[in-house]
């Protein structure tokens, strides 16, 4: 191999840069995050373990059945209709995004782009 | 190797312009026409064919200057929508404002004319054109035409690149060039607001519709000066009024065909 | 090849850097408007296009008019372009580039451009621009780079690539055609709403593409020790001189319906551009300016004696430049926008983070264009030296 010391060199920086997240938080370890539910629901549109993993789909079915197709009720496996809100529907019974939303998605480091137009209740208090 | 480079490329290339040109075909086609999303009503919902609004300027005048000045239809539509009241005129964003007729209706502006015509106030709005050039543009389809003649906007969709701005004739559609929020002074919880760089306009109220309720323009003015009903319905209260007086609309030589009327 | 562009002498590198410093500039000020928002530019709800836009379209031209090197070389065997045919494609790869640039700087929403491919619609203009120019992008760079590889390997390039140059030159108009219709099929917009449009584009385009082509390979004359040939300039200036005479003309025939119809709205904004319109004329010196680069460009290309001058050529080459960007840049966009649909006049300026933006966008094309040409320097050193060394 040619320039071999510059080379291994190169590959251990290279190495040391992309696992920088890694060296950051070593030793950093958090507990689990535990997004605060709603007291009075116990239940959610959808069941909690399909919520969990699949809510930004749902929400994007949402918005694009709402303001492209002209939709306004969803109806849920148990035949229940609820409209297709999340101002007025999610965030009625979730009435704090940062104790629910940012909780999991600040530990995960996804920074979803609604509310940069939608408003968070505790937002709207900020008016009052 | 199986298939040579040569060919490969060949294919590549045919493949290419056919592409082209089938799109480019496809769309010589259908002149440009825009085909509007089929849009069914939910239940509950005030049903139309074709939306459109019909505007007295008379009743405008009679309420009086007080009433003109602080124009109650502009206000519950701008905080209804959290429209924002950024004082730069430049950064401005409208959703229906009030103003002269010769810059309503420049191509008519003449000095006689505007004697009687320029004490009327005009309130001006997105037309909802029913061949609308700001759709025909729209690189994403990011703003459609519904089947009931509602020109939406989907502001998930918009990347900001203005075209429907250049391609509106009426000066309907504002932009966000800065965060509206902290210019927004009461805000409705009901709806949200915009992001900056996206495009924004009058929507006919599409929400308050599925809810069975009018416009809240309509909803909010106090002289009853704005009519709102089904244009290709004829015994809907804009075609009554369309029947018995005098109506113009903006500019209809460029071919849009307006769904916002103003009886004089 | 590539290893050529690291290899350079100090003059070489001072220009890198200085061109690295202006886009970092360029950067900390378009990082300034991902935050605020495109407030931070002169454009308003009225003139909702402007200086970004503008520069885009101007560019547009640049790269289009490639063709006018590539075409007589390739088509009609005219071997006088030998050397600048690279230096003409890799224009094209350059302004294509900033071109790119502008288009996404231009957008409230760039991390959306996505959606435009996501959600193909044919009935935007807007489409076809995508399609167009990064084809033509991809074209220019397979045709350059196999031509210099080729040339470096010493041997003739590939039978393949002569369907693929003939493609780029059937591209070329089409890009800037596309463009032009970006504008034109606009109701209300008087100062677009023209058929000449497209035409005036292509006529515009292929004078000032050219007459950056004589600055720039004078440059090289002067800085590289690379010269195209005193033929090749006499070429260009003649390329030059008629379509620039084109596009003066297709300007005098918009001004004469314009102003023979007497129609207001179509009047308006050459009013605003030249004269002022109610009150306002910011655009009014720009203009002129144009007009007097123009002047002075006929005079020296029409002189038979003066175009044929390497000094005269470059200066007339200069005014051609300078007077079609202000017309191109400044007063397509402004005048389509100015008066606006209720016929007044919201003046725009264009503020100082988006000037250095611009700048920015320039200075990485010259540096996109700086690495190429390099490259093509390089080959065509070690070629002169190796001729040099078999002779002996």
């Amino acid at each position: 191999m040619y320039n071999t010391n510059k080379v291994i060199i190169g590959i251990i920086v290279f190495i040391i840069f992309f696992a920088m997240p890694f060296w950051l938080n070593f030793g950093k370890v958090e507990a689990l995050p535990k997004p605060e539910l709603p007291k009075e629901e116990k239940k959610c549109i959808e069941d909690t373990d399909y919520m969990k993993a699949y809510h930004m789909k749902f929400l994007d079915e949402w918005r694009k059945t709402k303001v492209r197709e002209g939709k306004v009720n969803y109806i849920n496996n148990e035949g229940k209709i609820y409209k297709m809100s999340l101002q007025r529907t999610c965030m009625k019974c979730h009435d704090n995004k940062e104790k629910f939303c940012d909780r999991c998605h600040k530990n995960l480091v996804v920074q979803p782009d609604c509310w940069k137009c939608h408003l968070a209740p505790e937002e709207v208090k900020k008016w009052q | 190797m199986a298939i040579k480079r040569r060919t490969f490329l060949k294919l590549l290339g045919i493949g290419s312009i056919s592409t082209v040109s089938v799109a480019g075909l496809g769309n010589l086609l259908s002149q440009a026409e825009v085909k509007a999303v089929e849009h069914k009503a939910p239940e509950g919902a005030l049903k139309a064919q074709r939306w459109g609004m019909v505007i007295d300027v008379k009743k405008c005048i009679e309420a009086g200057s007080d009433c003109m000045n602080n124009c109650p239809a502009i206000q519950a539509c701008h905080s209804t929508h959290n429209v924002p009241n950024i004082p730069d005129k430049k950064k401005e964003i409208k959703w229906i404002w009030s103003d002269s007729f010769e810059h309503a209706f420049p191509e008519l502006r003449d000095e006689r004319v505007m004697e009687h015509l320029s004490k009327f106030p005009f309130l001006l709005l997105c037309n909802h054109c029913d061949n609308p050039p700001c759709v025909r543009v729209c690189p994403t389809k990011a703003t459609f035409k519904r089947s009931d003649g509602i020109i939406m906007m989907d502001f998930h969709r918009c990347i900001g690149c203005r075209f429907c701005m250049a391609g509106c004739p009426y000066g309907s559609r504002s932009f966000n060039w800065i965060d509206p929020r902290p210019y927004i002074s009461k805000v409705n919880p009901e709806f949200p607001t915009r992001t900056p760089g996206v495009v924004e306009k009058c929507l006919f109220c599409y929400q308050r519709l599925d809810e069975g309720k009018l416009p809240a323009c309509v909803e909010a003015c106090t002289a009853k000066a704005l009519l709102f009903g089904d244009l290709n319905d004829p015994n809907s209260e804009v075609r009554q009024i369309l029947k018995e007086r005098f109506a113009i609309r903006r500019k209809v030589e460029l071919g849009t065909n307006p769904s916002v009327y103003y009886v004089i | 090849m590539l290893e050529y562009a690291l290899k350079g002498t100090k003059k070489y590198w001072l220009w890198v850097f200085f061109l690295a410093i202006l886009i970092l500039i360029g950067f900390s000020f378009y990082y300034q408007q991902l935050e605020v928002g495109l407030g931070i530019t002169g454009m308003s709800r009225d003139v909702s296009w402007a200086f970004y836009i503008a520069n885009f379209t101007f560019l547009v031209g640049i790269a289009a008019s490639a063709v006018t090197i590539v075409l007589p070389y390739y088509w009609h065997n005219h071997k006088v372009y030998g050397k600048m045919t690279l230096v003409g494609e890799f224009l094209a790869v350059a302004a294509i580039t900033m071109c790119l640039l502008f288009v996404v700087i231009d957008m409230g929403q760039p991390m959306r451009v996505f959606n435009v491919i996501r959600y193909p619609t044919p009935n935007s203009i807007l489409f076809y621009d995508v399609i167009v120019l990064n084809g033509y992008l991809i074209l220019n760079l397979i045709c350059a780079w196999t031509v210099l590889h080729s040339y470096y390997k010493g041997v003739a390039y590939p039978s393949w690539l002569k369907p693929v140059i003939f493609l780029a030159i059937m591209w070329a108009p089409l890009i800037h055609i596309v463009t032009a219709f970006i504008y034109q099929g606009l109701p209300g917009r008087h100062y677009w709403l023209t058929a000449i449009m497209a035409p005036k584009f292509l006529a515009s385009a292929f004078c000032s593409g050219p007459a950056l082509l004589v600055i720039l390979a004078s440059l090289l004359k002067k800085v590289a020790n690379f010269d195209i040939g005193d033929k090749a300039f006499e070429t260009l200036g003649k390329t030059v001189t008629y379509f620039y005479l084109v596009f003066i003309g297709f300007y005098l025939f918009e001004v004469f319906t314009v102003f023979y119809s007497n129609i207001p709205g179509h009047k308006a904004p050459f009013q605003y551009l030249f004269i002022g319109f109610e009150g306002h004329a910011e655009w009014v010196p720009f203009m002129w300016t144009a007009v007097v680069l123009a002047l002075i460009a006929l005079i020296l290309l029409i002189n038979p004696a003066t175009r044929k001058k390497e000094t005269t050529l470059v200066l007339a080459c200069l005014a051609v430049f300078f007077s079609a960007y202000i017309e191109k840049g400044i007063g397509l966009i402004t005048g389509g926008f100015t008066p606006n649909a209720f016929e007044t006049v919201t003046p725009y300026r264009p503020t100082f983070p988006e000037a250095m933006i611009t700048l920015g966008v320039w200075a990485t094309g010259f540096l996109v264009l700086t690495i190429l040409y390099k490259l093509v320097l390089e080959v065509e050193r070690r070629k002169n030296l190796a001729v040099k060394l078999q002779k002996n």
